[in-house]
């Protein structure tokens, strides 16, 4: 039972299947139905993207004109004429000491990007050559016991991206090691759902501020007397606890409504409790589980960057809020930045997990 | 001793004013190798009879035999065909087969098991999907999985609760041979609910219609005088099975009629009567 696997059904399968159509094109197989499939699906999307950079960038525009009317305004009432005609020339120049700070255009935003590259990349070559610098005398530290040297420098934005990835897996690993077992149990047994379903519905709304909160005051306890940096652990304990909830239910939910059938057979068939769970239960939830663990990973993804921000943890959340209190003349547009990365990083991972999902779901609409 | 034995078995639903006596009174016994067809109308109490048999409930009063013990639970020696197939969509033909075969037979070395369960699969001649997962199957298709897993695990009584129902008429008639084959070669006890006489009369040894519900209860016996192997077309012209299947036919026609004639509801009706109108424009 070999089938073809090919490009088209692999991307179709992880729901990216305009890129087959969009192959059509270049290699000139396609006939009127898929041009206007291909319309649809690619010419419309890139469209709406540049009418939304439009939109943008003349918004852009005219809340800059705003503030540079009301900054000139303002130094005439304070300081007078001369002021005010001396800071007029200075906007119009472009001078980034003088410019009015509002909400960033996209080539602001592009430049910014480029700029947190080439940072990235001067930080990324600097920590190269300390790590070579320091390899020979790290040799000889852990050949006496002592510790190894570490790169102590200022991580740059796309450390910052790996850094909130590994918050937000560690997190999610955590939700799915708690939330899918205990899910499991409490839809097989309805003594435990009950015993557990008040605690489900009250602490399910808390905010992610006060989960923080609350892991932070009981970690702290924990640690006391270490001199390890906590901010990690407690942030991903965080994220952890805000997104389990989605699986949880969905597991139990999964579990307690397996389709009678199926029970049925278990029944005929005499499986025992393991063989009945293992074999007939979860197969038959799995695609209600997956569901649960989609939700959780975007709201963990969601929940991070305030966490993070809370938690003083490396990663995006805090570069966001670095950047807010720093103030310097790119910051908007560096955090606008973050704005796209987050997002785009958010729906790479609901894809991933749709991937997973389809994977192991018997459910395949689109088998491969 | 008879083989199965249904003593007085009453089956109620539900409690209180809600109670629905589904099954009232059912005596039947199946001898040892007979085949037993139940013939009735949707809705007549069949599934749930079928699953007092094979131990999936359990009756309100009166007992199930089988072998002269009374049946507690389900049991590996009662193979049951259930009506929706009822194959798990997430394991392939030879898997779901396999999953039952190794829970009849847990002491059986692998490539044993494995072998069992090619034989079923080639038995309802199934080899070339055996890979395949039932959506990819039709509906002929995975009834015949469902027959080859539960044969697979040597029952020695097979239930089957309208196995056929879902199925067109044209697979109907080849499943039924496919199964009568099979049930000839060991001769196991069969009992077949179904609800298409000819089906059953083609089948069976005899044949026991099912007075439909709420109290459903059996109904008098007829017997299939028919030299086996059965011919389809050839019966067709066979007096005796003329004879016998009008009489089913007239027999549950007639509950039937009787069931519609036969209103429980009474209608109670408001008093009213007609405006003065005359009087009231005075």
């Amino acid at each position: 039972m070999k089938q073809s696997l090919t490009l088209g059904k692999v991307t179709k399968f992880m729901g990216l299947g305009f890129l087959s159509t969009l192959k059509g094109l270049f290699t000139g197989k396609l006939d009127k139905e898929e041009f206007k499939t291909f319309l649809r699906k690619t010419v419309v999307p890139i469209a709406s993207i540049l009418l939304f950079i439009g939109l943008w960038h003349m918004g852009a525009k005219s809340l800059y004109n705003i503030e540079a009317d009301h900054k000139i305004e303002k130094a005439l009432t304070d300081q007078g004429q001369e002021a005010a005609v001396a800071l007029r020339a200075c906007i119009a120049s472009g001078e980034s000491g003088c410019q009015p700070n509002t909400l960033p255009s996209p080539s602001q935003v592009w430049d910014s990007y480029k700029s947190l590259l080439r940072d990235h990349n001067i930080i990324a070559a600097d920590k190269a050559a300390f790590i070579e610098k320091t390899a020979a005398l790290n040799e000889t530290r852990t050949a006496q016991g002592l510790d190894a040297i570490t790169y102590t420098g200022r991580p740059s934005f796309v450390d910052q991206i790996f850094r909130s990835l590994k918050t937000v897996f560690a997190g999610f690993l955590l939700a799915l090691f708690i939330a899918v077992p205990l899910g499991i149990f409490i839809g097989l047994s309805p003594t435990l759902k009950s015993a557990f379903n008040w605690f489900i519905q009250i602490f399910k709304p808390v905010s992610p501020v006060v989960w923080y909160l609350l892991v932070f005051m009981i970690v702290k306890t924990l640690l006391i007397g270490s001199n390890e940096d906590s901010s990690f652990t407690i942030s991903f304990i965080s994220v952890g606890l805000c997104s389990m909830w989605a699986t949880l239910v969905n597991t139990a939910m999964g579990v307690s409504s397996v389709d009678k059938d199926y029970i049925n057979v278990a029944k005929v068939l005499k499986l025992g409790n393991f063989q009945k769970i293992f074999k007939v239960v979860l197969p038959s939830s799995l695609p209600l589980i997956f569901t649960g663990l989609k939700i959780t990973l975007s709201v963990a993804w969601m929940v991070l960057i305030a966490i993070e921000l809370l938690a003083q943890s490396p990663g995006l959340g805090l570069f966001v809020w670095e950047e807010f209190q720093n103030g310097a003349n790119d910051s908007n547009a560096k955090i606008i930045v973050a704005m796209f990365v987050i997002g785009i990083i958010g729906f790479l991972l609901d894809r991933l997990m749709l991937t997973i999902q389809n994977w192991v779901s018997f459910d395949k609409t689109d088998a491969i | 001793m008879a083989y199965l034995e249904l003593n007085n078995i009453y089956k109620t639903y539900g409690q209180g004013d809600s109670e629905t006596e589904v099954l009232s009174n059912i005596n039947l016994t199946i001898e040892e190798g007979e085949f037993v067809a139940i013939v009735g109308f949707t809705g007549s109490g069949k599934t749930t009879l079928v699953n007092l048999i094979n131990g999936l409930i359990e009756p309100t009063k009166g007992e199930v035999l089988f072998k002269g013990a009374p049946v507690q639970g389900t049991s590996h020696e009662r193979g049951v065909i259930f009506q929706n197939y009822s194959l798990l969509p997430w394991l392939t033909v030879g898997q779901n087969v396999f999953m039952a075969v190794k829970e009849a037979f847990p002491k059986k070395s692998k490539t044993e098991l494995n072998d069992i369960v090619a034989n079923y699969v080639e038995m309802v001649s199934l080899t070339p999907a055996i890979n395949k997962r039932p959506k990819e199957l039709s509906g002929g298709m995975r009834q015949r999985v469902a027959v080859a897993r539960a044969l697979a695990m040597k029952p020695e009584m097979i239930i089957m609760d309208e196995p056929l129902g879902a199925l067109d008429a044209l697979t109907r008639g080849n499943l039924q041979d496919e199964i009568l084959n099979i049930w000839g070669q060991d001769k196991r006890t069969a009992l077949l609910i179904t609800n298409d006489v000819d089906e059953g009369i083609y089948m069976a040894d005899r044949i026991i219609p099912l007075r439909p519900g709420p109290n459903a209860t059996l109904g008098p016996e007829f017997k299939i005088d028919l030299e086996r192997p059965r011919d389809k077309t050839e019966m067709n012209d066979n007096a005796n099975f003329k004879e016998t299947r009008n009489a089913i036919i007239e027999y549950l026609m007639d509950i039937g009629d009787e069931r519609k004639s036969k209103s429980t509801v009474e209608y109670v009706l408001p008093e009213l009567s007609p405006k003065d109108f005359v009087n009231q424009f005075k």
